[in-house]
């Protein structure tokens, strides 16, 4: 399998919410590329019409009954916040619109 | 050899619930512990007096009160930092949640502290549990309590050393692909991972869903086995706990072992395991068969695709349970937050994730990517479930299965940290566990000599999904006939 490129390293770092170093990028992509590599071994089983597992327990649509409960307040929920309006409850980010 | 050991958790809650001594005494009796021995060891990121006491002093308050003494009345117990303690900072080793102070308990917690349990601190661990030598800590790695040049393992290496080191007599870990067991078996303790679903994952940071689990680490199987029958249970805020009944798993450690099958998957542990561990294998072997267990052959012919399919697995989770942190709700937010929102979800998870933590969230997103997902996710979920059939099949044949838990002794601080790729492959003999869902123990199995230092080495049992009876019917049986001494010698 061919090493990964640069480019390879740097679109999944976009989709992955990353900004890597050039050094990373270097070191990452070997790294990868050799983790993968040794992935490679997975296509010699015969998986055919074999399905996936997702999830050990095939439990599907666990319920229970819609009670109300005690839950965070709202200046709880936003307490860990870096930025938050803590009397309004209110998580606080930088402008997204109109900046 | 002396006796070294300091109390089980059995005895500090028979104790207790005695009112021979206090929760406050036992709980002091920790911490002095911990005082002496953390700053070499750096088992636990945080340790706080007061609060330790106070929750000391509410058990006394409660048995005082006439409560009847809970399952482990007044025994102090370590929670590894990936875990939700209500006003306790929980930052699962990493700089991105370093101020986190989580607004509620884990379940876990909850059952613990309803049991009489004294939290006494939050252990060391690396990254969001991803790593096995707790090298990948934002603060620093924890020191193996027989040799503390070397790793103590993990990811849960503070839990295990904290136990080695008796610090604590009891703590709690998680295990995602070994990060119970391996630190256990690098520690010389017991290290315990229930069936998938058998505890509560509500208030666990998520790494891997589909095949965290958490449990206990001890100096005994019977210590072990209380705090699972405690922390064990169906959860309505965990959709996965199982609603299986917990059986009395103290009553199911009878020491008898006669006529179990013991299976061994020869093929499997031949290769690419260390002499002293081979040895020591076999010599544990030959313990239960001398017990009256019967040893038959199984086979696990998926097995050695174990890491590669767990590695592809755990890392597409991951990737998807990480992007949670983005500066926004919790954690680190980077000063680039001036430049906008997408520089701010970049640059907070850039500068708040440690270097494993980005190389596999970049493995996960690279396999769950449009071309790859059916050649590396979807083929390793099919190779899932081939596993799970071999250890069903395997499970017809035998009662238990037996493996090493590493193939290698603790090794030393610094020697893999280069190459992610052969750290990975150690993990052979405890990621199949994970994969197919089922409990698996690791328990203390002998020693050998490495460059000096007696390194301490586990022996693996695996059981069916959710009969840990059987499981810890034959760990414990192992234990009575062996004893193998389970404190470190403080050094």
């Amino acid at each position: 399998m061919s090493a990964l490129t640069i480019a390879d390293v740097e679109r999944i770092a976009a989709l992955a919410h990353l900004d890597l170093t050039a050094d990373e990028k270097a070191r990452f992509g070997k790294q990868l590329a050799d983790i993968l590599d040794y992935a490679q071994q997975l296509q010699t089983v015969n998986t055919e019409g074999v399905p996936a597992t997702a999830h050990v327990h095939a439990v599907a649509g666990v319920e229970r009954d819609d009670a109300l409960r005690p839950s965070l307040t709202p200046q709880q929920a936003v307490a860990n916040a870096p930025d938050a309006a803590a009397d309004a409850g209110l998580f606080r980010v930088p402008r997204v619109i109109g900046g | 050899m002396a006796d070294l050991s300091p109390a089980s958790a059995r005895t500090i809650r028979n104790d207790v619930a005695a009112r021979k001594v206090s929760a406050v005494e036992m709980c002091r009796d920790a911490l002095a512990r911990i005082q002496a021995s953390n700053p070499r060891l750096n088992s636990f990121l945080l340790v706080d007096v007061e609060d330790a006491l106070a929750r000391a002093r509410k058990v006394d308050e409660r048995l005082a009160a006439g409560e009847a003494p809970g399952a482990l009345a007044g025994v102090p117990i370590a929670i590894k930092d990936n875990l939700c303690v209500r006003g306790m900072k929980t930052t699962a080793a990493s700089k991105i949640l370093a101020t986190y102070v989580p607004p509620y308990d884990a379940t876990v917690i909850e059952r613990l502290e309803a049991a009489g349990a004294v939290i006494v601190g939050k252990t060391n661990c690396d990254e969001f549990a991803m790593g096995s030598s707790n090298e990948n800590s934002a603060f620093g790695p924890v020191r193996n309590p027989w040799a503390l040049s070397r790793t103590p393992g993990g990811s849960s290496g503070g839990s295990a050393a904290a136990v080695a080191a008796a610090q604590v007599p009891l703590a709690l870990g998680s295990d995602t692909g070994g990060s119970i067991r391996q630190p256990a078996s690098f520690c010389g303790v017991v290290g315990l991972k229930p069936t998938y679903g058998r505890v509560s994952r509500y208030g666990l940071l998520a790494f891997a869903s589909s095949l965290d689990q958490i449990g206990p680490f001890a100096r005994s199987v019977d210590d072990a086995a209380l705090a699972l029958g405690v922390i064990a249970g169906p959860d309505r805020a965990d959709a996965t706990s199982s609603r299986e009944p917990v059986p009395d798993l103290t009553a199911a450690l009878t020491g008898d072992v006669k006529g179990l099958r013991v299976g061994v998957p020869r093929t499997f542990v031949s290769e690419g395991v260390d002499d002293g561990v081979k040895a020591a294998f076999d010599a544990a072997l030959a313990v239960l068969e001398s017990a009256g267990a019967r040893l038959v052959d199984v086979e696990l012919p998926h097995a050695p695709y174990g890491v590669p399919a767990y590695y592809l697995v755990c890392t597409a989770e991951a990737s998807s349970n990480l992007a949670r942190y983005d500066g926004v709700k919790y954690g680190y937010r980077s000063k680039a937050a001036a430049d906008g929102l997408q520089a701010m979800y970049t640059h907070s998870r850039s500068e708040g994730f440690g270097a494993e933590v980005k190389r596999r969230i970049m493995l996960g997103t690279y396999v769950l990517s449009a071309g790859y997902y059916d050649a590396f996710y979807l083929k390793a979920q099919q190779v899932r479930t081939l596993l799970r059939r071999d250890y069903d099949r395997a499970f017809d044949a035998a009662d238990v299965i037996a493996m090493p838990t590493s193939p290698i002794p603790p090794f030393g601080l610094g020697e893999k940290t280069d190459d992610p790729l052969q750290m990975y492959l150690a993990d052979i003999f405890t990621v199949s566990a994970n994969l197919a869902g089922v409990p698996a123990i690791s328990v203390p199995c002998g020693f050998v000599e490495r460059g000096g230092d007696r390194l301490p080495i586990g022996f693996q049992l695996a059981g069916r999904p959710f009969d840990e009876p059987t499981l810890l019917r034959a760990a414990d049986a192992y234990e009575r006939l062996t004893r193998w001494p389970t404190v470190a010698p403080p050094s």
